[in-house]
């Protein structure tokens, strides 16, 4: 009797003392986010349908009537979903090259693949622009102009999110063992059988995953968009642009934010589903046992046309940009950088790179221990449904309208206690929302993979919690959080629809200047906004080629 | 006592993985606990470590009740299954981890690393990683690292487990020569009765996360308490009968049993060298269903016309082919009456 009685009274406390160190560790996270997304978001909202104190939800029906709105619908739908096949035909032969062969260059063509993933998209826009628009190479060479058609679009959408597919289709394929499509061939499947009854079902969830991944970023495009589409075409997210800070419309971009926000709410709540099946056990080796050297032509073929598709979709649009940068003698445009020209900016256009960067490190500071704590959270093997309801939660920022966000801090944070208006951390604060599900994919399944009984050993060796924790989690995650934490810097650095609402004139980002610069007419304003969209490529480049060095065992979804 | 268990419960829902232990360990002593896998073994050493909460009775080291007491405080050492080496650590780092967490100066973690790995057989290895050594090496450094901090108890759970046999069989001599000439009290749980047998001053069976019995290596060798035990130990020759007197009906026909053996129904365990061939025709007929050849003596399976299958160990040369016909007859000195035991839990 004695035992039952114990055991009835045990088992609660202990369920309890679980709970509370989950909520311990989520009440910053939390915290973060009610007050930094959720209260500025629903505030615009409400500004936007509140008239008086009455909530106009007939504004909704009115504004989905709307036969423009509803082409604006239309497009971005559809172009987010040719975006996304278009991608998945170019990326995946690339995941699987380089995945699987082992070549010289191999960790390099890997970083710059993700160059394009980490710039700012209106540096994307531009660089496509000098590819395909008015004057542009392909004008110049052949008379070919795409600047107006939709397939600039498509383009420039593929060369973004290319490594999203290579990264995680392809960390996951470097780590599947070869062996099992061995043993379905020793089984008597041929080939390309043993490849779609083996192979294709265990990628299937991180196909699923980048699939969903893709589709949400293209149909949430905006800088792409902006530069790109001209009058012709707008997604969702220009049109909220437009209504906001050219229309003044805020009804109608209160009913699109709440549009898009379902949306996305519902492609996350999709992608929370296939992550946690991609968490099935499959049977991992290390990736650098499953590279080998191609062989025979049809190899050699396959590695030349990923090799010419990386050269021709990222390497051109990328030169072009720098080459563009250098059309003035003598370096001209970047030593204008350093000028006061008086009219565009109050200070030279290179105390950019500074501003840029000061805020990148901040936000970086703040995501990293926002999403280690929430990493932390939600790694806890009793996590239940609700703390991975959150874990879908954090992905929202990457889907929100930028430009939602922005124009919502500058209305909502205007208030003691929260008048933050005139404070720099204004934008970090903006900026770490966009890192912080970089920082939680990415230590999640590290710590996860953290085997308990290590810290058991430790523990039985003496250690207190709080030195199992310094001894034996913090050395194994350590490479991860740095990588989270360069992911993090990269995202900061390009973020632009946020950004460009409440950085002050006095200090821009580089992604403003750029945008700022472009904004303004003559041919010194344009290089210069190439050489600054080339700093501002280099810093990306050299923080993800030191990443590709620290690059984790276990792929994370990025 | 060094250790003592009172009653020791621990409970996964409806399902018992220790009910009520009781079990002492002096000091110097070696135990080892022996039990078929889900038998409770590792969650026994578990509660000790302080590793898993007990939903009844207590834990006693050194007198002292062990509750609230949490595992950075106990003082045991528990080497783990799979070793858990920390991966990031060279040998020399787990070695000295122990040593660090009780804030031991540099150069005492250093001689002591030195002198520890000297007694285990890697003389300076302490730089290297663990990644580069072999299951052995392994072994041998998770047994290092246990030991640096003079653990009160050392507790091993299934320490060779994943050796292969040779290796096995070599290092399980060597521990227990290791903690004899220390002075290590020993806990030490596996499935494998040969390691037990040869490691251990006493022996603790244990089924379904209860105690089976407990003695000596000999004792319980000799004498296993009950079928369960006489089963898991290997005896395959173990029937119902009834005895009466000097003899015992059994499904094999009557067998002598020694003499003062209880009376009335029972469980009748034969040893394999107490089943002695003879030719076909006397004794109880029986045909050789399979043989195997066990290094020392052939084990024979033998099909009786009526019963179960009957094991005999014969010698090398003498051993019949599958299939001939042979008799039977049976040394009562090799005959044991076994006790009940308690009932096999219903699942």
């Amino acid at each position: 009797m004695d035992v039952t009685r114990t055991e009835v009274a045990d088992a609660p406390r202990r369920a309890r003392s679980g709970n509370a160190a989950r909520l311990g560790l989520l009440a910053l996270p939390v915290a973060f986010f009610g007050v930094f997304f959720a209260y500025p978001v629903a505030a615009i909202v409400a500004r936007g349908l509140r008239d008086g104190g009455v909530w106009r939800l007939g504004r909704i029906a009115d504004v989905l009537g709307e036969p423009g709105i509803r082409h604006v619908l239309w497009f971005t739908t559809w172009q987010a979903l040719a975006s996304t096949a278009l991608t998945l035909l170019v990326a995946l032969p690339g995941a699987y090259v380089l995945a699987r062969y082992d070549f010289p260059g191999r960790h390099l063509v890997r970083a710059v693949v993700t160059v394009p993933f980490v710039l700012p998209t209106v540096v994307v826009g531009t660089a496509f622009l000098a590819l395909v628009g008015r004057g542009g190479l392909l004008d110049g060479l052949w008379g070919v102009r795409l600047d107006t058609t939709v397939w600039a679009i498509l383009l420039a959408h593929v060369f973004f999110n290319y490594a999203v597919v290579v990264r995680t289709v392809g960390g996951l394929w470097a780590q599947l063992d070869p062996r099992q499509e061995e043993a379905a061939r020793m089984l008597g499947a041929s080939p390309l059988a043993a490849w779609r009854k083996v192979t294709l079902p265990a990628l299937g969830p991180a196909l699923a995953a980048a699939t969903l991944m893709v589709f949400l970023f293209t149909f949430t495009s905006f800088g792409v968009v902006q530069i790109l589409g001209g009058p012709a075409f707008s997604t969702l997210e220009v049109e909220i642009y437009r209504q906001t800070s050219e229309i003044f419309d805020l009804s109608t971009a209160a009913v699109l934010t709440l549009v898009q926000f379902a949306a996305v709410g519902a492609i996350l709540a999709v992608h929370a589903w296939t992550v946690r099946r991609r968490e099935s056990a499959l049977r991992l080796v290390d990736p650098a046992l499953t590279a080998r050297r191609p062989r025979g032509a049809r190899q050699w073929a396959l590695l030349g046309a990923v090799l010419a598709t990386v050269a021709l979709l990222v390497v051109l649009p990328l030169a072009v940009l720098v080459r563009r940068s250098l059309d003035a003698p003598g370096f001209g445009y970047y030593r204008a950088l350093t000028r006061e020209d008086g009219g565009t900016f109050l200070v030279p256009p290179i105390q950019a790179v500074g501003n840029s960067l000061q805020y990148a490190l901040a936000a970086t500071a703040i995501a990293v221990l926002v999403g280690a704590l929430a990493a932390a959270a939600l790694a806890r093997r009793d996590a239940g449904r609700l703390v991975r309801g959150f874990d879908a939660l954090l992905m929202l920022p990457l889907g929100v309208s930028a430009v939602t966000v922005g124009f919502g801090f500058l209305i909502a944070l205007d208030e003691p206690p929260l008048d933050l208006r005139s404070s720099w951390i204004l934008v970090p604060l903006a900026q770490a929302l966009v890192g912080v599900p970089f920082v939680v994919r990415t230590m999640l399944p590290v710590l996860r993979a953290v085997d308990g009984r290590l810290r058991e050993a430790a523990a039985v060796l003496g250690a207190s919690p709080w030195r199992v924790w310094r001894e034996v989690d913090l050395p194994l995650v350590r490479r991860a959080l740095l990588v989270a934490a360069g992911f993090a810097f990269a995202v900061s650095l390009g973020e632009f629809g946020a950004t460009v609402f409440i950085a002050r004139p006095d200090n821009p980002t580089l992604p403003v200047a750029v945008a700022r610069l472009l904004g303004r007419p003559g041919d010194l304003n344009y290089g210069q906004a190439m050489a600054l969209s080339t700093i501002l490529m280099v810093v990306c480049a050299v923080s993800l080629l030191l990443l590709e060095r620290l690059r984790t065992d276990r792929s994370g979804e990025f | 006592m060094l250790l003592s268990l009172d009653d020791a419960s621990v409970r996964f829902g409806a399902r018992a993985a220790l009910d009520a232990v009781g079990l002492q360990v002096a000091e110097r002593e070696i135990v080892c606990v022996l039990g078929p896998s889900g038998s409770g073994k590792s969650t026994l050493l578990r509660a000790v470590a302080g590793l898993q909460p007990l939903s009844g009775g207590r834990v006693f080291l050194d007198g002292r009740d062990q509750a609230g007491v949490p595992a950075h405080r106990r003082g045991v050492g528990l080497m783990f299954q799979d070793h858990q080496l920390f991966p990031q650590r060279d040998v020399g780092g787990n070695v000295a981890f122990g040593l660090r967490m009780r804030g031991a100066g540099r150069a005492e973690q250093e001689r002591r690393v030195g002198e520890l790995l000297d007694l285990v057989g890697l003389p300076g290895a302490a730089r290297r990683a663990v990644s580069a050594l072999s299951g052995g090496e392994q072994q041998r450094v998770a047994l290092a690292r246990a030991l640096a901090p003079r653990p009160r108890l050392l507790m091993l759970d299934e320490p060779l487990g994943q050796l292969d046999r040779s290796l096995r069989e070599r290092l399980v001599v060597e521990l227990r020569e290791l903690f004899h000439r220390l002075g290590t009290t020993v806990l030490a749980v596996t499935h494998d009765q040969g390691e037990a047998f040869a490691l251990a001053d006493r022996v603790v069976v244990m089924r379904d996360g209860a105690i089976a019995q407990s003695g000596t290596p000999l004792e319980v060798w000799q004498h296993p308490a009950d079928a369960f035990t006489a089963r898991f130990l290997g005896f395959e020759n173990v029937v119902e009968a009834t005895v009466a007197g000097s003899a015992a009906v059994t499904p094999w026909g009557k067998l002598p049993v020694p003499e003062g053996a209880p009376q009335g129904p029972g469980t009748l365990l034969v040893r394999p060298v107490g089943v002695r061939l003879v030719p076909a025709g006397e004794g109880l007929r029986c045909t050789v269903a399979a043989r195997t050849f066990r290094g020392t003596h052939v084990a024979v399976r033998l099909r009786p016309q009526d019963g179960p299958l009957l094991e005999a160990a014969c010698p090398l040369r003498l051993a019949p082919e599958t299939g001939e016909a042979v008799g039977v007859e049976f040394d009562p000195s090799e005959v044991l009456v076994l006790g009940q035991g308690r009932p096999p839990r219903t699942p």
